[in-house]
C-alpha cells in the first residue's frame, strides 16, 4: 500500500496543483459569497442574521470531515506502517483546526441576537469545543516530539480519543435537549432549508473545502522538501 | 496476505476504539441529567424533589400566554402536555415570541410556578424565506 511511493513523483503534481486550486477556489467563493450575502433571501424568523449560517454550517462540516480523515488516515499509517498518511493527515489538521474555531466563533455571533447569550453549554456546542482541544493537541504533539515513530503512535492515539466525539457532535442535537437547534439538512429525508438558501450553503461549503485543499497542498509539498532535502528519494 | 504484527496493530486499535465507545457511552449514560441543556415541563413535574439550585425549562411558548405588566414578562411554557408558569423581570432575546421555542433559565418556586432570571430563545431548524412563510401560512 504505497509503502514505497516516491516523493518526486508526487511533488511534481502537488506543486503544480496549488495554483489551479487557488483560482478555483477564488471563482466559487466570490459566487459563493454574492449569494449568500445578496441574492440569497433573508430568513423570515432572523432575517439577515441567516447570513452568517453560510460560513457557520459548512465550517462545522469541513472541521468534522477533516477529523475524520485524519483519524483514518492516521489508523491506515500505524497499522500499515505507513509514513505517507502520516504526512497526509498532518497537513490536513490545520485548517481543520482553523474551521472549527470559525464554526465556534460565529457561532457565538449567531448565538447572541437570536438566542440572546454568546456561549451556553449545551451538548452541541461543548462537544465542538472538546473536538478543537483534540485539534490542539493533536498539532501540538506534532512541534513536541522530534522521534518520529513516537509521534505517529501519539497522534493516532489523540485522533482515535477525538473520534469518539464525532458521533456525539453529530448526534448530541438527537439524543439530549440542546439549545443548539437540530440538523436541518438530511440526507434521507426532505429538508428543512428552503432551496434559495441551500444554494449559498453548498457554494460556500465547496469554497471551504477547496481552501482546505488548498492549504492541504502548501502544508504538504513543505514536508515533501523537507523530505528531499534530507537527500532521501523515498520515505 | 499481511504479516502477523499487521493484524496485531489493527485488532490493538479495534480493542481500543470499543474499549473508549464502551466508556464514553457509560459515563453520558450515567451523567445524562448534567448533559441535557434544559428540561421539558413534563420532567419537571415528574421529579421526586424540589431543588434550590439553578435549573432551565424548555418548551414552546403556548399561545396568548405572554403578559407584560411594568417589567415584569408573565407567560406559559408547553410541551404540549404539561405546562409551567413563567414569571421574568428583564429584557427578551429578539426572537422571543408566542408558539416560538424557549429556554428559561431560574429557580421553581413550585412545581407549576418557575421564577426565570435569564431567558433564551430557541431556534427551530427551519429556514425560509418570508414569502415562503406566507405561502404556508395561507394554506
Amino acid at each position: 500500500m504505497f509503502n514505497f511511493f516516491e516523493p518526486n513523483k508526487i511533488f511534481k503534481i502537488t506543486s503544480r496543483a496549488p495554483k489551479y486550486v487557488l483560482f478555483l477556489f477564488i471563482i466559487v467563493l466570490s459566487i459563493g459569497l454574492v449569494e449568500a450575502l445578496i441574492l440569497s433571501p433573508e430568513d423570515y424568523k432572523q432575517s439577515h442574521v441567516v447570513r452568517i449560517m453560510y460560513v457557520h454550517v459548512p465550517s462545522a462540516w469541513i472541521s468534522l470531515g477533516i477529523f475524520s480523515s485524519i483519524t483514518f488516515l492516521s489508523i491506515s499509517g500505524f497499522v500499515f506502517k505507513n509514513k505517507n498518511f502520516f504526512l497526509i493527515s498532518k497537513s490536513l489538521a490545520p485548517s481543520g483546526f482553523v474551521f472549527n474555531i470559525i464554526a465556534l466563533v460565529t457561532g457565538a455571533i449567531w448565538g447572541k441576537p437570536t438566542w440572546g447569550t454568546w456561549w451556553a453549554w449545551d451538548a452541541r456546542i461543548t462537544s465542538m469545543l472538546i473536538l478543537a482541544l483534540f485539534y490542539a493537541m493533536y498539532l501540538i504533539s506534532w512541534r513536541i516530539y522530534e522521534d518520529k515513530e513516537k509521534v505517529f503512535k501519539i497522534t493516532t492515539f489523540i485522533t482515535i480519543l477525538g473520534i469518539v466525539n464525532v458521533p456525539i457532535i453529530k448526534y448530541s442535537v438527537d439524543w439530549w435537549n440542546t439549545l443548539h437547534q437540530p440538523a436541518s439538512i438530511n440526507i434521507l429525508s426532505k429538508s428543512s432549508i428552503h432551496s434559495s438558501m441551500l444554494l449559498p450553503l453548498m457554494l460556500m461549503t465547496a469554497a471551504f473545502a477547496l481552501f482546505s485543499l488548498l492549504i492541504f497542498l502548501v502544508k504538504y509539498n513543505t514536508e515533501l522538501i523537507k523530505i528531499k532535502n534530507r537527500g532521501l528519494d523515498r520515505l | 496476505m499481511y504479516g502477523s504484527k499487521v493484524k496485531l496493530r489493527f485488532l490493538f486499535i479495534v480493542i481500543l476504539l470499543i474499549t473508549l465507545i464502551l466508556t464514553i457511552f457509560l459515563i453520558l449514560k450515567s451523567l445524562e441529567e448534567n448533559v441535557v441543556y434544559f428540561q421539558s415541563p413534563t420532567e419537571i413535574k415528574l421529579l421526586s424533589e424540589l431543588k434550590d439550585n439553578k435549573i432551565r425549562v424548555g418548551g414552546m411558548v403556548k399561545k396568548d400566554s405572554i403578559s407584560i405588566n411594568a417589567n415584569e414578562v408573565r407567560f406559559i411554557i408547553t410541551d404540549f402536555k404539561n405546562e409551567i408558569n413563567v414569571i421574568y423581570t428583564g429584557s427578551v432575546p429578539n426572537l422571543f415570541a408566542e408558539e416560538k421555542g424557549v429556554v428559561a433559565e431560574g429557580i421553581l418556586k413550585d412545581r407549576s410556578v418557575f421564577l426565570a432570571t435569564k431567558i433564551l430563545a430557541k431556534h427551530d431548524e427551519n429556514y425560509m424565506p418570508p414569502e415562503v412563510k406566507a405561502a404556508l401560512e395561507e394554506k
